[in-house]
């Protein structure tokens, strides 16, 4: 019982208590210790006394005290005295959880910070933010757990050797480091779309959760409202992208009964009003185009468009080209794939665009070949039954 | 912290050491200096007039030029104080030799 309340408390409050700790200690590798140690202790004394009134501020007592102790034992008192006086007195003071700010901003910007590579800017948010284990980290990467350990241990050393500081960046660098926040946070939702639930935790939800954090402490940030907009627009899909057959199903076919309403008209609130042009809130508008009756391609091509000013990448090119064919056919989308073969040979969903617009243009043997491709670099399921099923309808029209 | 910022070039796609790139430079560490974020900073002669020394064995063993085939070559250095990796970045992206090389920043250790 006392192990059930601990875990809820941990759950709901980790990130909130480690981020305090953060900004006490300066150190993400101490407090994750003083708070790991807190939880140790408090799972023996609550047994003995009780759940406490304020299971969190007790945590938070508890792994200030750790985290001196730490500080003593290392005998480094000369130098950290500054330190130690700050700790002890908030020691003192027994904290209140509610009177302590919400340091998870700083935490979140610094575990996103462009120093670090992108798969560990997610595995550290993942980490603190989320509360994942180390193990459950590295099965959403397919990776051993000593290497995503080493991964994490590396990142957070580095933080703290190489001075990333723990702070909310300023003006001058919001917009650029905002969005390196909500890319992590829409990688840790594809991880968990592509993926589905894994070693217990859906990234999904977990995504929309930092999303509703960021904008709990941030409100009426446009790129965070964007943000989640897309995330809600595509988790509002979930239970209509795989057919009764288990082969993907593309938006503009999929059963609109099955789609979440609640959710499509939270992202409609969050994305009303006008904003500056920026990617998230143009990535939001084009999930949002793909979902109207029938689809507006020729809007989702001028949006691919506009998107492609913010982040000219491959993808996005192929994106648009898709777009551009629908809205103005296969001739279209072909000139506009071909100049992509060289960057995207090893992408399935190329080979998959180039399959279906060189079928619609009469070239059916090109088209099997390009399918062929494709289903060989597919390692959904979902979307190989998808790709068999149109390679199959293509052999169907033009028996050789 | 300290920080050392180290300005790898590519000799060949250097642009000409020209009146330009002299008045950028000179500019940047006026800028450095004002700030009371320059530590020290100087540029390197090339590649062509370096020597590698390596002890093995008790024995000084000197080799002509660099170890490595890079395409970038260490050119020069700035030694910076600064607050923190966000300041330090924010000075190395000004830094003539990052707009057509790369700029390595790495903390110093503090002994004691």
């Amino acid at each position: 019982m006392i192990a059930t309340a601990l875990e809820r408390v941990m759950r709901q409050d980790r990130g909130r208590l480690l981020a305090a700790l953060i900004a006490r200690t300066g150190d993400f590798q101490r407090a994750e210790d003083a708070l790991h140690e807190a939880a140790a202790s408090a799972l023996v004394h609550w047994s003995r006394t009780g759940l406490p009134d304020r299971p969190e501020a007790w945590l938070l007592r508890a792994a200030l005290r750790k985290a001196i102790d730490a500080w003593r034992r290392e005998d480094r008192a000369a130098r950290n005295s500054a330190d130690l006086l700050h700790l002890a007195e908030e020691e003192a003071s027994a904290p209140d959880p509610d009177q302590i700010p919400d340091e998870r901003l700083r935490l979140i910007f610094t575990c996103c910070h462009p120093a670090l590579d992108q798969k560990t800017r997610v595995a550290l948010t993942l980490r603190t933010l989320c509360g994942l284990t180390t193990a459950q980290i590295a099965a959403v990467y397919l990776d051993a757990e000593p290497t995503m350990g080493q991964r994490l241990s590396r990142a957070k050393a580095k933080i703290a050797a190489a001075g990333i500081p723990f702070a909310v960046p300023g003006a001058e660098a919001w917009s650029e480091r905002l969005n390196s926040v909500l890319t992590v946070i829409y990688l840790v939702f594809t991880s968990g779309y592509t993926a589905g639930p894994a070693a217990g935790r859906d990234l999904c939800d977990e995504a929309i959760f930092l999303a509703r954090m960021v904008l709990a402490l941030r409100p009426g940030e446009a790129e965070a409202e964007a943000c989640l907009a897309l995330l809600l627009l595509t988790h509002a899909r979930r239970n209509a992208r795989t057919g009764a057959d288990g082969a993907t199903v593309p938006p503009a076919k999929q059963d609109r009964a099955l789609w979440d309403a609640t959710a499509i008209g939270e992202a409609g609130v969050l994305l009303a009003g006008h904003h500056p042009e920026a990617p998230f809130r143009l990535k939001a508008l084009i999930a949002r185009a793909a979902m109207t009756a029938p689809p507006d391609w020729p809007a989702t091509a001028a949006l691919y468009a506009r998107l492609l000013a913010f982040e000219d990448t491959p993808v996005t090119r192929l994106n648009h080209a898709v777009a551009l064919g629908e809205a103005e056919g296969p001739a279209a989308a072909l000139s506009a794939l071909l100049p992509l073969a060289p960057a995207l040979a090893e992408f399935q969903p190329w080979h998959a665009a180039m399959a279906e617009f060189l079928s619609r243009a009469g070239a059916a043997e090109a088209a099997r070949a390009a399918y062929d491709q494709a289903i060989h670099l597919t390692e959904n399921p979902a979307d190989r039954a998808f790709l068999a099923a149109r390679r199959a309808a293509l052999a169907g029209e033009s028996p050789r | 912290m300290k920080y050392m910022a180290l300005i790898y070039t590519d000799p060949a796609l250097t642009p000409e050491m020209g009146a330009k790139m002299n008045s950028d430079y000179l500019d940047f560490t006026r800028r450095l200096r004002e700030a009371g974020a320059m530590l020290a900073g100087d540029a390197l002669h090339p590649v062509s007039t370096a020597t590698s020394v390596r002890v093995r064995a008790g024995k000084a063993d000197t080799t002509d030029g660099p170890f490595a085939e890079t395409r970038e070559h260490l050119a020069g250095f700035y030694m910076m104080d600064c607050p923190d990796l966000d300041a330090a970045i924010a000075w190395a992206a000004q830094i003539p030799g990052a707009r057509h090389g790369t700029v390595e920043l790495r903390p110093v250790v503090v002994f004691g």
